[in-house]
């Protein structure tokens, strides 16, 4: 329980918002900004613990979306189901994939590639499969109830990805505690001697693929809940891939609230962007990239782990004033 | 519905259109093969090429083949300064950290151009971008000939100088053992940014055989670089005879598959001939390992 306490602190800090704060404009950002951390730790778990750097999330953002609109639209299912069903879509790509790419050892440059290539190809098929509202797209019918997973209330939705985002951040303390967590940072560190201890670094990845492709899939199912409709170049497009794995390395790349923080601190970046110069295409995308860069440059392990270095620097310079309080939990 | 002369001529006119796939491909496998990282910034500097060679045309009024000259120098420079003063220095040595800086970089370029020239395509007007010459069963435009030639003169002038100069050399040594070529005295940050210059000179010149037909718009680069990853994986990473051979394959594949199976399933083709090579063959054609 211990080991929970910081996530319990954090989540009830951020539920008691909508209390204080009733402005629509400030709760959609926070929602679009729970969001993108939801899908960014769907890639943490894969990229930050495990070390398989993906440049195709959108490929389970965009299943589980798709999943929830079209079983909504096209077969009636009613909207929690559906939305469940498009977790457990992206959990069956993640082991899809992963048992394609892990199997034929590919890593590193090439898993990159097949990716980003899985994410186009669907984001292709997706833009003329008629299916899937082909180059219209899919629109969830407004239908304000509780039932059909739609709620009145901006504050609602904001609790509900909150809700989301609380139990990723719980998977990622569970799973960094966790054996499975060990050996999935061994298989990051070195694989090769990972195996070479009796490590299964297959099975391994699989198993945080599928993991992966759940959490972030589940942020695809909460777009489409919360926007009412999807498309190709929004589920499948290169936006989310690129912001899935760019809010836990500007966070703090394998850590439990790495993808959180990056979030919170890209989405501001973007919306000061915004305010700056107008609502410019592309002006918050350059804004992300160049932060990136920076944060790779001068923070290679993000936020998180600048701070810890800062702070490790600091008790070095004065070693007796500041006794290690914090030892028990590092 | 066969008709062998069709059929030749989808053949002909895909290997005349996969010449400018192996240029791009060439700078992307020039790259891995020294680097050993993908660079995904290869398409934003596509696009970037083919923004400069528009404008060398349009406010100097250069022929876009007489920019290639003055293009592939700039862009050499352009290259060499990205690798030496940004991604050498910010990815620390870790190839993870590359691939991002790389990755971050794309989207800085690409959503720049986006941003001063908008979603915007661009077109220029040259007398001979409709020439075509009669081979008898077909035409060919006249344009992609000289792209054609164009791309064996860029290969044959990259094999010169990496079998006969001592550049060419010292990038071999560093390809194959880094440290070894370090303490032969060879600087190796210097060499990885010549070589990401080569790969984005390769770039510029195939921007300046493309411009004549083709279009320019922020975002025109991604199609052929999904294309010459293709070819760069089919042809094994890091091959420059590979990326010749595999070019020149996928410019058939995509002539004959638009042929039967239509415009926008003559990608997927691509795609799925990309994913079934990572996975049964990730070395590639000509590939020594994974």
């Amino acid at each position: 329980m211990r080991a929970l306490a910081p996530i319990f602190v954090v989540v009830a800090a951020l539920a008691a918002v909508p209390l204080v704060v009733s402005s629509n404009v400030v709760l959609n950002f926070l929602v679009v900004a729970l969001l993108i951390a939801l899908a960014g730790q769907g890639w943490n778990i894969l990229g930050g613990y495990g070390g398989q750097y993906s440049f195709g999330h959108a490929a389970f953002f965009g299943t589980g979306a798709y999943v929830t609109a079209v079983l909504q639209v096209r077969y009636g299912v009613n909207a929690w189901p559906a939305f469940a069903a498009g977790i457990a879509a992206g959990a069956a790509l993640g082991a899809l994939i992963g048992a394609l790419t892990f199997r034929s050892g590919l890593r590193g440059s090439y898993f990159a590639l097949v990716t980003l290539a899985f994410a186009e190809v669907l984001r292709i098929v997706a833009s003329v499969a008629p299916i899937t509202g082909a180059g219209v797209g899919t629109l969830v019918k407004l239908d304000l109830r509780v039932e059909a997973m739609q709620f009145q209330g901006r504050a609602i939705f904001y609790w509900v990805i909150l809700a989301l985002v609380a139990a990723s951040l719980v998977i990622a303390r569970l799973i960094e505690r966790s054996r499975f967590g060990v050996w999935l940072v061994a298989v990051r560190e070195n694989e090769d001697a990972a195996r070479a201890l009796g490590v299964d670094a297959t099975q391994v990845k699989l198993a945080a693929m599928v993991i992966s492709g759940a959490v972030t899939a589940a942020a695809g199912c909460f777009y489409v809940q919360y926007f009412l409709f999807i498309d190709a170049p929004i589920a499948y497009g290169a936006w989310i891939s690129v912001e899935a794995l760019l809010t836990p390395i500007i966070g703090g790349v394998g850590t439990v609230f790495g993808p959180l923080l990056g979030a919170l601190v890209v989405k501001s970046l973007g919306e000061a962007a915004k305010l700056i110069t107008g609502d410019a295409p592309g002006l918050d995308l350059i804004v992300y990239g160049v932060v990136l860069v920076l944060v790779i440059w001068i923070m290679p392990r993000g936020l998180i782990g600048g701070l810890a270095q800062a702070r490790n620097r600091l008790r070095r310079r004065a070693p007796a004033a500041a006794p290690s309080a914090e030892a028990g939990h590092g | 519905m066969l008709d062998p002369g069709i059929l030749f001529a989808g053949v002909l006119n895909g290997l005349l259109a996969g010449g400018v796939y192996v240029l791009v491909a060439v700078g992307l496998t020039l790259i891995y093969g020294v680097l050993h990282i993908i660079n995904f910034a290869h398409g934003a500097l596509l696009s970037a090429a083919l923004f400069a060679a528009f404008f060398a045309f349009r406010l100097l009024g250069l022929d876009p083949y007489v920019a290639a000259f003055l293009l592939a120098p700039a862009f050499f420079i352009f290259g060499y300064a990205l690798q030496r003063f940004v991604i050498g220095p910010a990815s620390h040595g870790d190839d993870r950290n590359m691939l991002l800086v790389t990755l971050g970089l794309a989207v800085v370029i690409e959503n720049a151009l986006l941003y001063v020239f908008r979603a915007d395509t661009r077109t220029i007007e040259v007398p001979y971008a409709y020439q075509t010459i009669d081979v008898g069963v077909t035409f060919l435009a006249v344009p992609r000939l000289v792209g054609f030639a164009a791309v064996f003169g860029v290969a044959l002038a990259l094999w010169l100088i990496m079998s006969f100069t001592d550049v060419g050399r010292a990038i071999r040594a560093v390809a194959k053992e880094k440290l070894g070529a370090e303490l032969a005295g060879i600087d190796v940050a210097h060499i990885y940014a010549v070589t990401f210059g080569l790969g984005t000179a390769c770039i510029a010149i195939a921007a300046c055989l493309l411009i004549p037909t083709y279009y320019v718009n922020p975002t025109v680069g991604e199609a052929f670089v999904l294309v010459a990853f293709t070819i760069v994986v089919l042809g094994g990473m890091g091959s420059v005879p590979g990326a010749l051979i595999g070019g020149l394959l996928i410019g058939v594949v995509e002539s004959l598959s638009g042929l039967f199976l239509g415009e926008s399933l003559g990608q997927i083709g691509i795609f799925l001939i990309f994913i079934a090579v990572l996975l049964v063959r990730p070395s590639g054609l000509f590939g020594a390992r994974a």
